[in-house]
């Protein structure tokens, strides 16, 4: 079965020491997706694999078989308009030099989702009901798994934090 | 990365009829990394993470949770968070979101060392990864090292937060294999390193785990929590880390139960300080004291002697914490 890569089906590959973020930069040219560390410690390769965030570095793209990959390029709305996360980053300066961004994005919506689900996380002070609604303390250890080297975590919080209050992720 | 052959497992029969040199795959969280880093190779993946698993309770009331079920699943799953939150709460302190996303139960168990002379292929030796080499560790930068169970051969740590609370509770590991099935309690299933670091676990070639199972929770199971103790504040291997539960009638420790991470070659079960604990006022003296008990057989590093003291405050602390909120 082929691989669904925002919307499109893409063919396995023959290799399968071929990563899932290989696929996508060297075979698909779909370079928003960032290679940083390629072993599981920063965060960059972040997509979203049957809508659940995940480490595209440390996936083989054959294990994505018959799976739905969203990245980065595939969060703009039909008219190319921003995702307003996207946007809500810009206003918040959420970013430096971007390198993290598409990953810090990518996780970021999925991370709205499990919150939905009430999901708890390591600081979840009663795990029986869940989170305590989108805390900046919540946003931060569930993004965790994002470094920014530039250090624009403050803007990365304040961005998700004001597109999770108007409900908009 | 050595060229593999891949195949996803259609069932439980199929992934068991891997040939010699097959290596199973679960999230790859691990296991991709080390074919990376040539620590490991392999001549064919065989793909077990798309077996079926499920979270299911048994007919005494236990709990049976598939081999291929994700971290996050078990972490946020209702009757673990309720019954077994010291479970949840170690799954919540390892790695990231992402990474408990892919990471599966079976592969958790099976991960290896985070030592950094185990990953480093081509610059040191390593008795785990070339038997007779020698440890660079010993002597090197051992910060994260173990304290207790160590040998003269390895002074690797295992990783996993999981795996300390499953020990805690008294998980049994379902095992299939060529020769039938069989199951191993969790604190076996690891050993300790000897003059063989490179034996890590029970499983024979050709074995796969295939579920983990935990008994029917009782007051010490339920009333728990997981304490990790590392040098940030999230998505950090443990320095050290306490899985605790606690029993208390009429002001006595009626069950405790202790788990220590990062200490050893595997989940360490305090059984010295649950032994010394049992009918004892619930005080962070006794805690204190009985924690020190354990601790007298630790055999500190260069670099880790801090982790002596640490562990024994951290285990008081946490059973202090369980005690309190009893009382």
């Amino acid at each position: 079965m082929p691989i669904s890569i925002n919307g499109a089906d893409h063919p396995l590959p023959d290799d399968p020491r071929v990563s899932l973020l290989d696929l996508l930069r060297e075979r698909e040219g779909l370079t928003g997706t960032k290679l940083g560390c390629n072993q599981g410690a920063c965060g960059a390769c972040t997509v979203l694999l049957d809508g659940e965030r995940v480490l595209s570095c440390l996936t083989l793209a054959v294990q994505a078989d018959g799976r739905e990959v969203r990245t980065i390029e595939g969060l703009e709305g039909p008219d190319g308009a921003l995702h307003p996360l996207q946007q809500a980053f810009i206003d918040h300066d959420g970013f430096q030099c971007g390198y993290c961004t598409p990953g810090q994005i990518c996780s970021a919506i999925a991370m709205a989702q499990e919150l939905r689900r009430g999901d708890p996380s390591h600081v979840t002070a009663d795990l029986a009901s869940g989170p305590n609604g989108p805390t900046r303390e919540e946003i931060r250890e569930r993004m965790s798994g994002n470094l920014c080297r530039c250090g624009a975590h403050n803007g990365i919080v304040e961005a998700i934090e004001q597109m999770l209050a108007r409900e908009a992720l | 990365m050595t060229p593999f052959a891949y195949r996803t497992a259609s069932d439980r029969a199929d992934a068991l009829s891997a040939h010699s040199g097959a290596r199973f795959l679960g999230g790859g969280t691990n296991l991709v990394d080390l074919l990376r880093q040539n620590v490991e190779s392999a001549a064919e993946l065989v793909d077990v993470s798309r077996l079926p698993g499920s979270i299911s309770e048994t007919v005494n009331g236990g709990l049976l949770v598939g081999a291929s079920v994700k971290n996050s699943a078990l972490a946020a799953h209702p009757l673990v968070r309720s019954r077994y939150p010291m479970l949840s709460r170690a799954l919540l302190a390892g790695a990231s979101a992402q990474i408990r996303n892919m990471a599966t139960v079976g592969g958790n168990i099976m991960q290896r060392t985070r030592c950094v002379y185990f990953y480093d292929a081509e610059g040191a030796r390593c008795n785990k990864r070339q038997p007779g080499s020698g440890c660079d560790a010993i002597g090197g930068f051992n910060r994260y090292h173990a304290i207790l169970g160590a040998s003269e051969d390895c002074v690797a740590t295992h990783p996993s937060d999981m795996c300390v609370a499953l020990t805690a509770l008294d998980a049994v590991v379902h095992i299939a294999g060529p020769d039938g099935e069989r199951t191993v309690a969790l604190t076996e299933f690891h050993q300790l390193p000897g003059a063989t670091p490179h034996i890590e676990t029970l499983l024979k070639p050709g074995e796969l785990i295939t579920a983990v199972e935990l008994p029917p929770a009782g007051a010490s199971a339920t009333h728990s929590e997981y304490r990790k103790v590392r040098d940030r504040s999230s998505y950090a291997f443990a320095l050290i880390s306490v899985a605790g539960g606690l029993e208390v009638v009429d002001g006595k420790v009626a069950d405790v139960r202790i788990a220590l991470g990062g200490v050893a070659a595997k989940p360490w079960r305090a059984t010295r300080a649950e032994a010394a604990l049992k009918g004892l006022p619930a005080t962070r003296e006794n805690f204190l004291a009985a924690a020190a008990e354990e601790l007298t057989a630790a055999r500190p590093l260069d670099g880790n002697a801090f982790k002596v003291g640490l562990t024994q405050r951290t285990i008081a602390a946490v059973l202090t914490s369980l005690a309190g909120e009893r009382a």
